[in-house]
């Protein structure tokens, strides 16, 4: 490919690119042929879509049919619950839970006969009939996709797919319409905030860093996803790497720097991988490098591992971890802006926030800022998980309630049991309740509801979750982060665990709890950075939330949940049991005995009240007492 | 398990990895992701060559090894063993799994077993949480986990 020089080039090679995606532009754009979407992100590959490519690779060549049909391994579709996933454009066909032994299926019924496969088509569960189309399934009515446009689209390791779908147009007008200004003043006046969790407004940081002097500015992406249970950003990069780098140039631009890094962590190998391939497309394309398309403005990216450390997403940590120091804060001021890496101005996005920078430059502020609410604009993506039946990455509009991301696009809870807690924020988020399910999500409301937007992560608890088991879980996950700097964070933290393990073994007081809450608040008014003040949330919000619960645990001694073994046991109820041994057959520890067709009897010294007798009894004859 | 040893070989490839990374104090996270990648882990005598190859303190080296979760300095089994405790999985029972690996290698986090088949260790989130609960062994995937299926899971690597 010999290297794009001009605007006219750009946009030659859209022109020319647009049969590619005429397939998937649906039935207006059918040419005869037919493209074959397969998912093949972490969650689908993990469920088996790499052999699924192979088969259909294979079958059209056993058929004959490479002319006509063609299959394309895409990033995330976000119904991971129901993956992998298969989509069949210009149909518009929206297959789910396919299996390698479904493949010739396909190919036989719906591509040669023309003819939908029934039986990997979703059906609804109320009305039990089955929907063809995503569009129409309850998961995606309510959705939005603007950062992840591409994913479950494109081909992420194809250049030229990005560039059909508009890519790389948003950096051609800015470098040959807008100067570096009104690039701010439009990223400004779109509302974008930071989808890292604290929504300080994007178009005010790149302001401060344009404002900063130094002859050396650099564009820093955050990449370093170190939420438990939170894969957007991950999803982004395998999804759709090239919409990150043109942000990153774009915002080059705008700023002053000619330098941008990606801090990535190294546990992310598809990612990482995804990523170095379309940097050296770009590269190749001269959509990054020297003199991108004639204008003279010069972009280069480059990657610095991140080696697991959750005190990296903060900035300052960051940047000292890509000096190759310890990832630990520094006092702001001076902020980043002014003196970031290598003592220089620095400009520090998160992964989602990037995402949308393309689009907002191709369609315009105004568009932007109307979708969302009065203070936060845009959508988010967030990765739904725990008890709905709807596991799977999905984005809204802000303002969406959180009663509809769980009952009409999570899909309710499982197994039908009851709603307990949606947690958001992930280690410095809370956990809200029923009461808040019909608050209008956006960064304001959030944090006056006690949680936080946090980088995405949502993980809905019923029934069966102690509340104070989930603090003490994000507790033990912020005690070994703590990166020892500060004493109220490496000491204090150590201590609201200690005293969660206490009140989860039944030796805790009420007292304590009174402790519990003042040392959870001075950590939050003295630690150093963005860790340590919010690692106390999930506390704090939980005895707002579930004060009950921790009072049945320190003063009547019992989990509600089930969930805290030194408060608990199981017994097999004699009147129920009817003896049939599946128990016994299922003990990894040989606790449970008896004679067949006799009730079962557990030995409490062996059992280690892992509770898989309770999910083998067909019969609810064990209980948790 | 044999003892490591910084023998020419291995000292040769720690010299390559610094040079890709031109012996820049600067990049010493990328210097240490480039030597596990090719040792497995980083033994005291690795990170004392580093350092003088970088021409830093040990302490420094140490201080970055120890700081980062990624970095380990003992060897991992033949069949690493990571069991997901983010909190998709948690709320799906992720440390019952544990436990069960636990109980039936007889190693704890961070250990390998004497015969160098298994290692155990845990990590924050494998991006599949629609399977949870989930482990990986090596690269692969077990998702929907459930305790009485960990002994078989064992039984057929260990028979590998």
């Amino acid at each position: 490919m010999a290297k794009l020089k001009s605007l006219a080039d750009l946009q030659a090679l859209y022109e020319s690119s647009q049969p590619i995606m005429a397939d998937r532009k649906g039935p207006k754009g059918s040419t005869g042929t037919k493209t074959i979407l397969v998912c093949g992100d972490t969650g689908c590959a993990a469920s088996g879509s790499v052999p699924i490519i192979e088969n259909f690779k294979k079958s059209i060549e056993a058929h004959g049919l490479q002319d006509k049909v063609k299959v394309i391994r895409t990033g995330c579709f976000g119904f991971c619950e129901r993956g992998p996933i298969v989509k069949i454009m210009p149909d518009n066909t929206f297959y789910t839970e396919v299996a390698a032994d479904d493949v010739e299926d396909i190919i036989e019924t719906h591509i040669i006969n023309g003819n939908r496969v029934e039986h990997l088509l979703y059906t609804d569960p109320d009305t039990q009939e089955t929907i063809e189309e995503s569009e129409n399934i309850g998961f995606y009515k309510k959705q939005m996709r603007i950062a992840l446009r591409n994913c479950g689209v494109i081909d992420a390791e194809n250049i030229e797919e990005y560039i059909a779908c508009e890519g790389y147009l948003a950096l051609a007008k800015c470098l040959t319409e807008y100067t570096p200004e009104k690039v701010v003043e439009i990223v400004t006046e779109s509302g974008l905030g930071g989808r890292g969790g604290a929504g300080f407004p994007t178009g005010k940081k790149w302001a401060a860093t344009a404002r900063a002097k130094g002859n050396q500015k650099y564009m820093v992406c955050n990449a370093d996803e170190g939420d438990p249970g939170a894969f957007m950003d991950r999803s982004i990069l395998e999804g759709d790497p090239h919409s990150v780098l043109e942000a990153m140039a774009i915002g080059g631009y705008a700023v002053g720097a000619d330098k941008g890094l990606i801090y990535i962590r190294a546990e992310y190998p598809m990612a990482v991988h995804r990523l170095h391939m379309a940097i050296a497309q770009a590269k190749e394309y001269g959509l990054l490098g020297e003199n991108i398309l004639g204008t003279g403005f010069n972009f280069d990216i480059e990657l610095r591992y991140g080696a697991g450390a959750f005190v990296c997403g903060e900035a300052t940590a960051l940047i000292h971890s890509m000096e190759g120091k310890r990832g630990e804060p520094t006092y702001k001021p001076p902020r980043t802006s002014e003196k970031g890496y290598l003592e220089k101005p620095t400009n520090v996005n998160n992964v989602e926030t990037y995402a949308n920078i393309p689009i907002i430059i191709r369609k315009g502020a105004e568009w932007f800022s109307s979708i969302g609410t009065a203070n936060s604009k845009g959508t988010k993506v967030f990765a739904l998980a725990g008890q709905v039946n709807n596991v799977g990455l999905i984005e809204v509009p802000m303002g969406t309630t959180l009663r509809e991301i769980i009952y009409e696009i999570g899909g309710g809870i499982k197994d039908g049991k009851k709603f307990k807690a949606v947690q958001t924020g992930g280690p410095s988020g809370g956990c809200l309740t029923e009461k808040h399910l019909d608050i209008p999500i956006d960064y304001k409301s959030l944090t006056a509801a006690g949680s936080m937007m946090g980088s995405g992560g949502m993980v809905i608890m019923d029934e069966t979750s102690c509340m104070v088991s989930i603090a003490k879980f994000y507790l033990d996950f912020t005690v070994p982060e703590s990166c020892g700097k500060c004493n109220p964070c490496r000491i204090g933290n150590k201590r609201l665990a200690e005293m969660l393990d206490k009140i989860t073994k039944g030796k805790g007081t009420m007292e304590d709890l009174e402790k519990l809450r003042n040392l959870s608040i001075n950590i939050k008014d003295t630690a150093l950075c963005g860790l340590g003040q919010s690692s106390p949330n999930p506390i704090l919000s939980t005895l707002d939330n579930f004060w009950d619960e921790y009072v049945e645990h320190v003063v009547d001694k019992k989990c509600r949940a089930g969930v805290c073994k030194d408060l608990i046991h199981y017994e097999i109820n004699k009147a129920v049991c009817i003896g049939c041994g599946a128990c016994a057959r299922n003990c990894p520890v040989e606790a449970i005995s008896g004679e067949r067709k006799m009730p079962h009897f557990i030995d409490q010294e062996t059992c280690i009240k892992c509770g898989t007798c309770v999910t083998k009894c067909k019969f609810n004859a064990i209980q948790i007492k | 398990m044999c003892k490591f040893e910084l023998n020419e070989t291995n000292k040769q490839i720690i010299i390559d990895v610094c040079r890709e990374n031109q012996f820049s104090a600067g990049n010493v996270i990328h210097v240490l992701h480039g030597v596990q990648g090719k040792l497995g882990y980083l033994p005291a005598e690795v990170q004392e060559f580093i350092a003088k190859q970088l021409c830093i303190p040990v302490s420094k080296v140490y201080g970055i090894v120890s700081f980062y979760s990624f970095f380990t300095m003992n060897p991992k089994g033949k069949y690493p063993i990571d069991v997901c405790l983010g909190t998709a999985c948690h709320v799906r029972g992720s440390d019952k799994i544990l436990e069960e690996f636990r109980r039936q290698l007889g190693i704890g986090e961070g250990q390998t077993t004497d015969d160098g088949k298994f290692s155990l260790s845990t990590l924050r989130c494998v991006g599949a949480c629609s399977l949870a609960p989930v482990a990986m062994i090596g690269e692969k995937v077990f998702g929907r986990l459930t305790p009485n299926q960990v002994a078989g899971i064992i039984a057929e690597y260990r028979d590998k």
